[in-house]
């Protein structure tokens, strides 16, 4: 299993041609206390770089794109009942949705741990 | 960098970097959006706690008579003036009271809202101490000067301290250092003279809590009283994303959004701010909309709105009803203390009645909706 980041701090996570995705720590506790996740519809196909769910604080919303384009296998629907597990735990039980990925190749573009830290760092 | 370069900074903009502020630009300057603990926290804090805001970048200034200050009939001269351009009775203001009110244009259109308060010393009547919005303050006080120079004079203080204590614990911690405070009731001023300093103290607030704003020098006393303030255990420092949410809960407008240059205080639900003896004399700007609005009811009104699943509508959300757009939200977001989202807007007339089905159009799909009663949380003003 790789795990890649975007410069849009999305992680996605690809096991087979099943991919995972979520958005960042850093991204989280940038947007502070998420209040609703508006998630894709099961069977939705969307491109790399396509808005695939919205994520909303408090203070605003905030799109989140599809890092892999693929097909909605599966969403997280503790989000629709517990959306404060966004903040809990991004890169892990704050998982948006996973999806059947259209091109695995498309992962190599992204970052890989380091260059997503130094990315951040950059960004402070 | 250039916009930094051009914001301004309140005197307490240390204070809140060594409080872990994130600072963005607002009105102008650099304000802090939130502080460690998040939006949610400060909300919550201050409704069971005290929380301290820093307003400093808003507009407070004194409008007092050129001539005459301390004489008798000085408090109706300096009330004629201003009533001028607000609908309210200002006249009728008891030493040390103060009202909303709104600052309007010749089509009753709403420039700004303002506290006006008389000033509640003896010698000082004739003089009123006002206090507008940020991002107006300019222009307001452009306006008063050119309408109302010939007779009065306006000085700003804007480039004092002007911090909000706010919530239930706020009595016992503003008491502790300005004991006159916890005798003031709600929309009552206090105007203490002490060691060589003024400080202006107001029963007032943005939060639907009981609190204080406090008016104080920008030099090292008035910062150690906001050190003072916030080393109590009951306050915390809170940011701007918090002071939204909780007015919001509260019911309360923000000026650019709830209401704009376009509406008139009958539609943005301000009516009670025009008191009979004004819709009487009928002599203010507007005055023929905006008793024709009283009269028969206006076009649209301001209403509460209750998402009745848990998306958020934010401003500018389309309201419909029968597929039909009957409004807009203009305030929208989360209520940490409601626990769910909450929204404020302008809808048809015969469709502003509490409990009125109505849908949001939330990035293209209807979403289920209420009209609600404004406030949404219940308000601890003390009377």
């Amino acid at each position: 299993m790789t795990t890649k980041y975007t410069k849009d701090h999305e992680w996605v996570s690809l096991d087979g041609d099943i991919a995972t995705v979520g958005i960042t720590k850093f991204a989280a506790e940038a947007l502070g206390d998420v209040v609703f996740v508006e998630l894709p519809e099961m069977g939705a196909t969307y491109l790399k770089g396509s808005e695939v769910a919205v994520v909303e604080s408090v203070k605003a919303a905030s799109d989140v794109y599809a890092p892999i384009g693929g097909t909605i296998t599966e969403v997280n629907d503790t989000l629709t009942e517990a959306p404060e597990t966004v903040n809990e735990a991004p890169e892990a039980g704050g998982w948006f949705c996973k999806m059947r990925v259209t091109n695995a190749s498309e992962m190599d573009a992204l970052m890989d741990k380091a260059a997503y830290d130094a990315h951040c760092a950059a960004e402070g | 960098m250039a916009e930094a370069d051009t914001l301004k900074r309140t005197p307490l903009y240390d204070l809140h970097v060594e409080h872990g502020a994130k600072m963005v630009p607002f009105a102008g300057y650099e304000m802090p959006v939130q502080y460690g603990e998040g939006v949610k926290a400060e909300h919550v804090w201050t409704r069971n706690h005290a929380g301290l805001f820093d307003v400093s970048h808003m507009g407070p200034c004194f409008l007092f008579l050129k001539d005459g200050l301390g004489e008798p009939g000085a408090h109706e001269k300096i009330a004629a003036a201003l009533e001028t351009l607000v609908p309210s009775d200002i006249a009728a203001l008891a030493p040390g009271q103060g009202r909303l009110t709104t600052l309007l244009n010749e089509d009753g259109g709403i420039l700004d809202d303002l506290i006006v308060t008389r000033m509640p010393d003896e010698s000082l009547q004739g003089m009123l101490y006002i206090v507008v919005n940020g991002a107006c303050k300019q222009s307001d006080w452009a306006l008063l000067r050119d309408h109302l120079g010939d007779t009065a004079a306006l000085q700003t203080a804007d480039d004092r301290i002007l911090i909000a204590v706010q919530g239930p614990d706020a009595e016992a911690v503003v008491a502790g250092l300005f004991p006159e405070a916890a005798e003031l009731k709600f929309m009552r001023c206090a105007h203490i003279q002490r060691d060589g300093e003024r400080f202006m103290v107001t029963r007032s607030g943005y939060t639907g809590e009981d609190g204080f704003e406090l008016l104080l020098p920008s030099n090292d006393k008035g910062k150690e009283i906001v050190g003072t303030f916030l080393a109590d255990e009951r306050v915390k420092p809170i940011g701007l994303a918090a002071r939204d949410s909780l007015r919001l809960e509260a019911g309360l407008c923000l000026y650019g959004h709830d209401m704009d240059a376009k509406r008139d205080p009958v539609e943005a639900g301000l009516a009670w701010t025009i008191q009979k003896s004004r819709r009487a004399r009928a002599d203010f700007p507007g005055a023929d909309r905006i008793l024709t609005a009283l009269e028969n009811g206006p076009a649209e009104k301001r209403v509460g709105i209750r998402p009745l699943e848990r998306a958020p509508a934010r401003e500018g959300t389309e309201i419909h009803v029968g597929g039909e757009r009957v409004g807009t939200v203009t305030s929208g977001g989360f209520g940490p203390s409601v626990d769910g989202p909450i929204a404020m807007g302008y809808i048809r007339a015969d469709l502003a009645a509490p409990d009125t089905e109505i849908e949001l159009m939330v990035r293209g799909k209807a979403r289920p909706a209420v009209v609600a009663d404004l406030p949404f949380i219940k308000q601890n003003y003390k009377r």
